[in-house]
């Protein structure tokens, strides 16, 4: 995973609330066994007419969409499936962080193993960010992780959570796989102190 | 000493953190790791390029329920993709060694349907599966929560997972559903009182009554569905009901193994004193059969009632939320739902597809013919539910009214295996996802329970299945 840093780039929103993951990617894209190129199957049934043509209106069919970094979303972004194709579409079609007020909890655990940023602001900040990017699609917002702020067009600094671990995760590109295979002495004192509830190699079945 | 009083959730929690570092998520250990062929190929992928082994294979399991076609078995695999998923499957669980319940074994199953069946699902265990509705397992008392492809791949080279502890919250139901209305409808209910985020963050514990008086089949549609509100798992506490359906389940404990694990297991509920951080109740008496109008769980109203106004709703998001998922069902504000045409009828799913749903909707298809016109598919939750339904002559009653009876799987739940709405048609299903397309693109689905969807089939329109039951 590369280190997370900070990003300057327009906007794409789309104010939906409870944007779900088959939304994000559809099923019939996870018959797949690779994590590559999903982003040109982001958000399909809402980008594509039946005919594989893009439909001129849907946000992500502008044509400065592929440079842009950031998606801002309604509340409840990610709901649903637990599919990581979710995110992998995503980062694949070039974000690196999504904004909402609040995200679905695989969703979220899912994005930020991949590098993808999830930021929750107030209901205020969000409302806001819709109207400057309604009012002026081409303004810019600023992420900087390592002090946890939304920089706005007009300079005002907005801070949002993240816990420490996932952010040293980010900002390090560390991966938590590494950090969970550390464990391995703590893993097998624990098993030498909780015999297997189940074995299901057994087969009286 | 006296111990502080505990939830469920909290005994399970400690019983299995095996670090928890100041300023880190805690070290989970898992005692039960399901996958299946669609979120598995990229974490085994992973496991290869970093050169690491499965660390625990007798504590995973295997099996093939999204992509297969529900056709039968001798049938070829059409979907080149399909095909070549699956064989992946099989191909990781021979390199690995983890057992699977593949293609042609008669255990094989949707994965949330297997693991109780098999006995694999036992109370007090963390259960984890690339798959958000293992909340169904909570059903026995255990923790079981959906993870993506990243954490499969953690758990196949660990064994363990990075969790924040998730807060608590008891959904008291009280009283009990009456005639004609289902566990499907008490979680839908529920969802649509809360919202689809309405219990994100939370792990739920359902309590009370009315979920005592829930066989286990029954207690697995309400926990499946907790995901809908967006809880991070749903549990229910082991009782006398869980232990009978466990015993003598091929993986259960035997003999003096199985006396001590039930002596175990009965230590596991809440404490009488113990503190949920949220507690909802809910008033199962005044539960009627739900249906959905719209495109999420959420989105569900009595079924004698009608589709709400989008100018009522206060909040922008949520009213966009309604208006485009009105624009996409092509209902109107104020509509009944009673009486509107419907093309397709899907019984299964791992919500649905067990063999006291199958006898529901037969209950109600025996003797009548499924409406002109309209397509209906049975799909049975796993070979055994298959075998056990046409033992007791359901296949028969499904065939003679009309119906289709298939092999076991996901099928119109997920709509990946051939199996799928056509463009504007409308389905009720048993399934628990009304999502724009969820079941084809541009299909439309009311999600109900095997009562109501049975009655779809016979009279071709939305019906209050209690006018059809005796």
């Amino acid at each position: 995973m590369q280190p997370f840093t900070p990003i300057t780039s327009r906007v794409v929103a789309l104010p939906i609330d409870n944007i779900d993951t088959d939304q994000i990617i559809p099923a019939r894209f996870l018959k797949t066994i690779s994590k590559e190129g999903l982003g040109q199957h982001l958000f399909a049934d809402w980008r594509y007419n039946p005919d594989g043509s893009p439909k001129p209106d849907f946000p992500l069919n502008q044509p400065w969409a592929r440079e842009a970094h950031i998606l801002l979303v309604g509340d409840n972004f990610g709901c649903g499936s637990s599919r990581e194709h979710a995110p992998w579409a995503l980062i694949d079609f070039g974000f690196r962080a999504v904004i909402s007020t609040s995200f679905a909890d695989i969703f979220r655990n899912n994005a930020l193993k991949n590098g993808l940023l999830p930021v929750v602001v107030d209901t205020d900040t969000h409302r806001r960010l819709f109207d400057l990017v309604g009012a002026n699609p081409s303004i810019t917002l600023t992420l900087d992780l390592a002090s946890q702020s939304l920089i706005l067009p007009d300079g005002q600094q907005v801070h949002f959570p993240i816990d420490a671990f996932n952010k040293r995760c980010l900002l390090e590109g560390i991966d938590q796989l590494g950090y969970l295979l550390k464990q391995e002495p703590l893993i097998q004192a624990y098993e030498a102190a909780h015999p297997a509830r189940v074995n299901t190699r057994i087969t009286e079945v | 000493m006296t111990l502080a009083p505990r939830t469920l959730f909290e005994k399970i929690w400690e019983d299995h953190v095996v670090v928890e570092e100041p300023d880190s998520p805690a070290v989970l250990y898992i005692d039960l790791h399901l996958i299946h062929e669609v979120t598995s190929p990229q974490a085994f992928e992973g496991l290869r390029r970093r050169g690491l082994r499965v660390r625990r294979p007798q504590q995973t399991v295997a099996t093939i329920d999204h992509s297969i076609p529900t056709t039968p078995p001798e049938v070829p695999i059409a979907d080149p993709q399909a095909a070549r998923q699956i064989q992946q499957i099989v191909e990781n669980c021979r390199e690995f060694g983890i057992p699977l319940h593949g293609i042609g074994s008669p255990t094989r199953g949707i994965v949330h349907v297997i693991g109780p069946e098999l006995g694999l699902t036992q109370p007090g265990m963390t259960i984890v599966c690339g798959d958000s509705h293992t909340s169904t397992h909570g059903a026995f008392g255990a923790l079981a929560f959906g993870i993506g492809t990243s954490e499969v791949e953690h758990v196949l080279a660990t064994q363990c997972l990075l969790q924040r502890k998730p807060r608590t919250c008891q959904i008291y139901v009280d009283g009990y559903l009456r005639q004609g209305v289902t566990a499907k409808d008490l979680i839908l209910g529920l969802i649509a009182q809360i919202g689809s985020g309405g219990g994100t963050g939370y792990v739920f514990e359902y309590a009370g009554p009315a979920i005592r008086a829930l066989s286990m089949e029954e207690r697995m549609t309400v926990c499946n569905m907790s995901i809908e509100a967006g809880a991070r798992a749903g549990m229910i506490a082991p009782d006398d009901t869980t232990f009978e359906y466990l015993a003598g389940r091929p993986y259960a404990p035997k003999g003096e193994a199985w006396d001590a694990a039930v002596k175990q297991w009965r230590t596991l509920p809440s404490d009488p004193d113990a503190r949920f951080d949220h507690t909802i109740t809910l008033d199962a008496t005044r539960l009627e059969p739900m249906i959905t109008y719209g495109t999420n769980p959420a989105m569900a109203i009595p079924i004698s009632g009608v589709v709400p106004d989008p100018a009522s709703v206060s909040d922008l998001g949520e009213r966009q939320a309604v208006e485009k998922a009105l624009r996409y069902m092509d209902l109107r504000p104020g509509q009944r739902l009673l009486g509107h045409p419907i093309d397709v009828v899907f019984i299964g799913s791992c919500t649905n597809g067990r063999l006291s749903d199958l006898r529901q909707a037969a209950r109600l298809l025996k003797g009548r013919r499924v409406k002109e016109g309209v397509r209906v598919l049975v799909v049975p939750g796993s070979q055994s539910v298959k075998r056990a339904a046409e033992a007791e002559g359901l296949h028969r009653i499904f065939l003679e009214a009309g119906a289709e009876w298939r092999e076991s799987g996901c099928s119109m739940c997920i709509a990946m295996n051939g199996d799928q709405l056509q463009p504007g048609q409308y389905a009720v299903s048993t399934s628990n996802r009304n999502f724009e397309g969820r079941q084809g693109p541009g299909g439309r689905t009311f999600l109900a329970s095997p009562l109501t969807a049975a009655a779809a089939a016979v009279s071709g329109v939305i019906t209050d299945p209690r006018t059809l039951l005796e």
